[in-house]
């Protein structure tokens, strides 16, 4: 029986890993290849690093990042952020890399989608959306990492993206991410009915039992978790006096974010298996 | 120390495969060029793409009879997804295309048998069993229990046509196929061990240690 992955998902700045509110504000909580380690020696399924800046200062600093983590940690990698043409693409599969994530050039150009499965098979394509609710009720597809609004549906984006190619939607909520009030599960109830490719969510889980709502209410076919391991695994305190750049003032002051409730992998594991799913 | 070569035809995680041997304390090369190949202790081929691309690519640079000739002459030979695939008399992706036959069996699409709805491609960790009268002590599953989880990404699965070729067996959906192959000095796996984790890891090191 096929397992429901549970990806912590690394959100990039420069050298760090970040976290913020809605996609902003984001706080430094360290060296992110040491979470990566850490992540895969706890049972992490995969990993997703996304460079949250790249796509608008048009820069790829993960390079680096990312040929480190795939010598030590031996469990697919998905890596977004300011990809824009198949050489970037080609680039970042060098680097180690497994699959990548696309979202801001996919929408400018969906031709990108179609051409870079072709060419690197449709299970190395992601196609990332970060939705953000309409007071209509609708949800529209956002780019440049939830800062800019493209007027299109993510109802029809997800279908487009699927016949396009993509071999899986990693589907953000922008107005849950980083607040820990749950999943959206309209949100991800509504692309997992419409797509027959597997749906990744993301976005909100702020304690253990939202975890696998995702997948109970929602129908996802895997979760991807930040905030929740993250603001765990920083009581770890790895290598704490390496951070020296950005705002890193929440990580020295030793806080936590209240609406957080933080839980490690193996604790998540253990409610999947209660809550009926299978997992690893 | 014995070499090692990872068959680089343009396609394919080469790098992961490439890491995975290393780790595991192998001497690699990865190399486009048929007399490596016939030079190696060892042959890997990896891959992940379409079928018919892939074995144009491996006739174009002559590859196809590189491979024919490392496995007639007793070299241990691993495939890796894609590079499993290719190993058969043919595929029915994109039409028909023949594949290296070295295996015999055929490649297919997942598909639906109606009651349940199935995601293509499969993506994620399943588990691997041994099929009735297999033993895995002497194949490069030796010490992996029964049930591990293992990583697959794939659309296409394989059908050995002899039983005995079945390594091991995976159920995706409602469909229990064929999830890795076995035949003389030839081994190969629909998963991806080198993205499996530690378990992974052991098979490549398994493997190694049959060089």
């Amino acid at each position: 029986m096929i397992a429901t992955r549970i990806i912590p998902r690394l959100d990039i700045k420069g050298p760090n890993l970040v976290k913020g509110i809605h996609l902003e504000g984001l706080r430094v909580l360290g060296d992110p290849s040491e979470f990566a380690k850490f992540y895969y020696e706890q049972g992490a399924d995969e990993l997703i690093y996304q460079d949250v800046v790249a796509s608008l200062f048009e820069r790829n600093s993960l390079h680096d990042i990312i040929s480190k983590t795939a010598k030590q940690v031996f469990i697919p990698i998905t890596v977004g952020g300011g990809l824009r043409s198949i050489e970037d693409i080609k680039q970042v599969l060098r680097a180690g890399a497994d699959k990548v994530s696309l979202n801001t050039a996919a929408i400018k150009n969906p031709q990108l989608i179609k051409e870079a499965s072709l060419k690197f098979g449709s299970s190395t394509i992601v196609v990332a959306i970060e939705a953000i609710k309409q007071s209509d009720g609708t949800y529209h597809a956002y780019i440049d990492n939830g800062r800019e609004e493209t007027g299109m549906e993510v109802a029809r984006w997800a279908k487009q993206v699927e016949e396009l190619g993509a071999g899986e939607i990693n589907l953000t909520s922008v107005d849950r991410d980083g607040t820990g009030l749950g999943f959206d599960l309209e949100l991800i109830k509504m692309v997992t009915d419409l797509v027959s490719i597997p749906v990744i969510a993301h976005g909100g889980p702020g304690n253990i039992n939202h975890t696998a709502e995702a997948v109970t209410k929602g129908n996802a076919h895997a979760v991807s978790l930040a905030s929740v391991l993250h603001y765990d695994a920083i009581k770890h305190n790895f290598n704490l006096e390496k951070v020296n750049e950005g705002n890193f003032e929440f990580l020295k002051a030793n806080r936590n974010y209240s609406k957080i409730s933080p839980c490690n992998l193996e604790e998540i594991k253990t409610h999947f298996k209660k809550e009926g799913l299978v997992v690893r | 120390m014995k070499k090692i070569v990872i068959i680089d035809y343009s396609l394919g995680n080469l790098f992961s495969v490439n890491q995975a041997l290393v780790n595991s304390g192998a001497n690699v090369c990865i190399s486009d060029k048929p007399t490596d190949l016939l030079e190696a202790d060892a042959v890997v081929l990896p891959g992940v793409g379409a079928f018919n691309e892939a074995m144009g690519n491996l006739q174009k640079s002559k590859l196809d009879k590189a491979i024919l000739d490392c496995i007639k002459q007793g070299k241990p030979f691993l495939g890796i997804c894609l590079g499993m695939q290719l190993l058969f008399n043919n595929s029915e992706e994109f039409g028909s295309t023949n594949g290296l036959g070295i295996i015999d069996g055929t490649i297919k699409k997942f598909k639906s048998s109606g009651y349940q709805k199935i995601l293509v491609p499969q993506v994620g960790w399943n588990n691997i069993l041994a099929p009735k009268n297999m033993n895995w002590e002497k194949t490069i599953l030796k010490g992996i229990n029964e049930n591990t989880y293992m990583y697959f990404v794939h659309s296409y699965y394989a059908l050995p046509k002899n039983a005995e070729n079945v390594l091991s067996e995976t159920t995706y959906s409602d469909i229990k196929y064929c999830s890795a192959v076995i035949k003389d000095n030839v081994t190969a796996t629909q998963f991806h061990p080198e993205k499996s984790g530690e378990e992974g890891l052991r098979i490549y090191t398994n493997w190694l240690n049959t060089i």
